[in-house]
């Protein structure tokens, strides 16, 4: 029978299934990060060890400074933080899990820095506790982000029970115009479907835009997944995907590689394979995505207004736009471009990859930030090439601070925030209330928008720039 | 995990659409130990101002509702981060179930890990009941998990459609890993072949 690359991976890794019909899957990677800790308490809690250390990696992220990283875990000013740093370290020395630690060269994001490893790789089971592990599935992965008690239990055996989700495809056709970037495909998605449009379902991306994308777009796109509610997002492997993990530290080689390649190749979805929904996207016409509200599909083009709350008919999500623009400081009709901002973040695990800092910089150079601009790469591998490039250069010139790596002010909880009140232009993937700090207002964008935004201080549609 | 059979108890409306995990706990409090207590920090900016005093027009700021165990919200409750502190949050409140049209997923998967209960009904059905609990505060609704049904504060039963396994460990209060472990044999002669087939996924 003709099988999505969802179905091949799902029907790959049941070890069994329970009596209710949920399946129990082998996980080929489980990531962490300093947040693990409440996993990692329930798990000493019960008594129990960690079944397969060598399949765990660990990764600092969520709470380390982008400044001031030379003294270490040391130089953690904010003392809880520093304990959580410290905690993670102790948890994996003592279950004897590889740990990527705050003055470790490969330290970074883990949807950045884990690919980068080549530790993501087609075909796998991958969890974390995370949201944003949907990233993973542009290699051709099925990756899903899991709360505190999967964590441990995936720690404590490496299974997870899964009740089998849907299959949806996306696919995206032509060719995307000059400045319109992944981040505006998937924020376009997301408008059109809405934040729960993919509930219960794993979206597999398709088409020729999305082939001709390179592997860190795809990431991009798979990443905000999970804001239109999907389980997980995922793209077929092909040959951009296979020069993307050649040579990786932890990518199989010689042989091994041989093997594994075989497999990939079998992994795309079938021709005549059926997808429980199907949605189609016209790259031709999409543009440059700004978010204008409070959650990520509350969105529209750089050249449209603000939209109005009297056009909505049901009065509960009327209310809800009302108050999205009252957080916002925003008035229906209002020129997207129009709203000057107070800030710009460029960076996460939805845009801290080189290109993105490419895409960045080509707008930074020669030109000046006019508001505070802050670039956070994702993973300090990113760093050390963009520094090899010359980018850090560039941005300094131009009056943006170039950081260290981590999650930064995507979810400000390191330090890296945005005031009350202040708005900030951000590459990154959530525009809640309150996300990049109490009464933090957050337009998310593209990282060539969010560096136009610099220079201009104002939202700016890069392509007119 | 304490077992979940029948509740009943005030509810309280959330009439927020696509009410996000970081309205429910904002990311600052998400460091903090479990056993200092989570429920100070349910829905936090919505619930206090800026000097830590209580919003009186925050729903479980009014009287009626203080202590409301049962929350009937509006669809894509939860969505958003994985945080499983904003089962916690509840938890740790009091609450124990959530009657919603639909939630984020991996929220609702964690709320089944913490002997907490969501339900779905129809948005119409939710709309109802948060009608009534806005016309009548302090009104109770009864929830039996066995029997599927919530009865609302008109007397008025709807049935729940949960899976049965995820229904059969919370009557139990049954541990997942526990489950898992049952089923040893298996993983370890699944993984003996799989690490054979594929030697890449040790490294």
């Amino acid at each position: 029978m003709a099988r999505t690359l969802f179905e091949k991976i799902w029907d790959r890794h049941v070890v069994t299934h329970g009596s209710g019909g949920d399946a129990l899957l082998y996980v080929d990677r489980h990531y962490l990060h300093e947040g693990s800790f409440h996993a990692f308490n329930a798990l000493a809690g019960a008594g129990r060890g960690v079944r397969k250390p060598a399949q765990c990696f660990a990764f600092d992220d969520h709470y380390v400074p982008t400044a001031g990283r030379e003294r270490g875990s040391a130089g953690v000013a904010d003392e809880e933080a520093r304990g959580l740093i410290e905690n993670i370290a102790r948890n994996t020395a003592r279950h004897g899990i590889r740990h990527f630690h705050i003055d470790d060269p490969r330290q970074g994001i883990i949807h950045v820095a884990a690919p980068e490893l080549g530790l993501t790789l087609p075909g796998f089971v991958i969890n974390c506790g995370d949201s944003h592990t949907s990233t993973h599935g542009a290699v051709g992965a099925l990756a899903f982000g899991i709360g505190a008690s999967q964590v441990k239990q995936v720690l404590a055996t490496q299974c997870i029970w899964q009740k089998k989700p849907r299959t949806m495809r996306i696919s995206i056709d032509g060719a995307l115009g000059a400045g319109v970037s992944a981040k505006d495909v998937i924020l376009a998605i997301i408008a059109r479907i809405g934040i729960g449009g993919a509930q219960g379902h794993v979206i597999e991306y398709a088409g020729s835009t999305i082939r001709a994308l390179g592997m860190e777009a795809r990431m991009t796109i798979c990443n905000m997944s999970i804001e239109a509610g999907a389980r997980a997002g995922m793209i077929a492997p092909d040959d951009t995907t296979y020069a993307f993990l050649a040579g990786r530290h932890f990518a199989p080689s010689a042989a091994a590689w041989e093997a594994a390649l075989g497999y990939w190749r079998s992994l795309p979805s079938d021709s005549d394979a059926r997808f429980d929904r199907e949605v189609g996207l016209d790259a031709a016409a999409l543009e440059p995505m700004v978010t204008w509200g409070t959650n990520p599909e509350e969105g529209a083009a750089v050249t449209a207004v603000v939209p109005d709350p009297a056009s909505v008919a049901d009065p509960l999500r009327r209310e809800r736009m009302q108050s999205s623009l009252a957080y916002m400081g925003l008035t229906p009709g209002m020129a997207i471009d129009a709203i000057a901002v107070d800030r710009v973040f460029i960076g996460s695990c939805t845009n801290g990859r080189l290109d993105d800092l490419r895409a960045a910089a080509a707008v930074a150079k020669g030109r000046t930030a006019v508001v505070p601009a802050m670039v956070s790469p994702g993973s300090r591998g990113v760093k050390l090439a963009a520094e090899a490039e010359g980018l850090d250069r560039v941005f300094r010139d131009a009056g943006f601070e170039w950081r260290d790596a981590g999650c930064s002010m995507c979810v400000g909880i390191n330090g890296d925030q945005v005031g009350s009140g202040e708005r900030c232009a951000s590459t990154s993937n959530r525009n809640f209330e309150g996300r990049q700090g109490k009464g933090a207002r957050t337009h998310l964008m593209g990282p060539a928008m969010a560096a136009a935004a610099a220079v201009t201080g104002r939202i700016t549609d890069v392509r007119r720039l | 995990m304490e077992p979940f059979t029948t509740l009943s108890a005030v509810a309280a409306p959330i009439d927020i659409v696509n009410c996000d995990t970081d309205r429910i706990i904002p990311a600052r409090f998400l460091r903090k130990p479990r056993a200092s207590g989570y429920d100070r920090w349910l829905f936090h900016d919505m619930r206090f101002d800026a000097s830590g005093n209580e919003r009186p027009e925050f729903v479980l700021n009014q009287p009626a509702y203080r202590g409301a165990r049962i929350l009937v919200a509006a669809p894509n409750y939860g969505c958003g981060s994985s945080r499983e502190q904003a089962v916690y949050v509840m938890y740790d409140y009091g609450i124990r179930s959530v009657i919603a049209p639909s939630f984020g997923d991996i929220h609702y998967g964690n709320a089944l890990q913490n002997g907490f209960l969501p339900i779905v009904l129809s948005e119409e059905q939710c709309g109802r009941l948060r009608e009534q609990l806005h016309a009548a505060p302090g009104a109770s609704i009864s929830i039996d998990l066995a029997a599927q049904t919530v009865t609302g504060p008109d007397g008025a039963r709807y049935r729940f459609d949960i899976d049965p396994a995820a229904k059969e460990r919370l009557l139990k209060g049954l541990d997942d890993v526990g489950l898992v472990l049952q089923h040893i044999e298996r993983i370890e002669g699944f993984e003996e072949r799989y690490l054979a087939e594929q030697p890449w996924v040790a490294v």
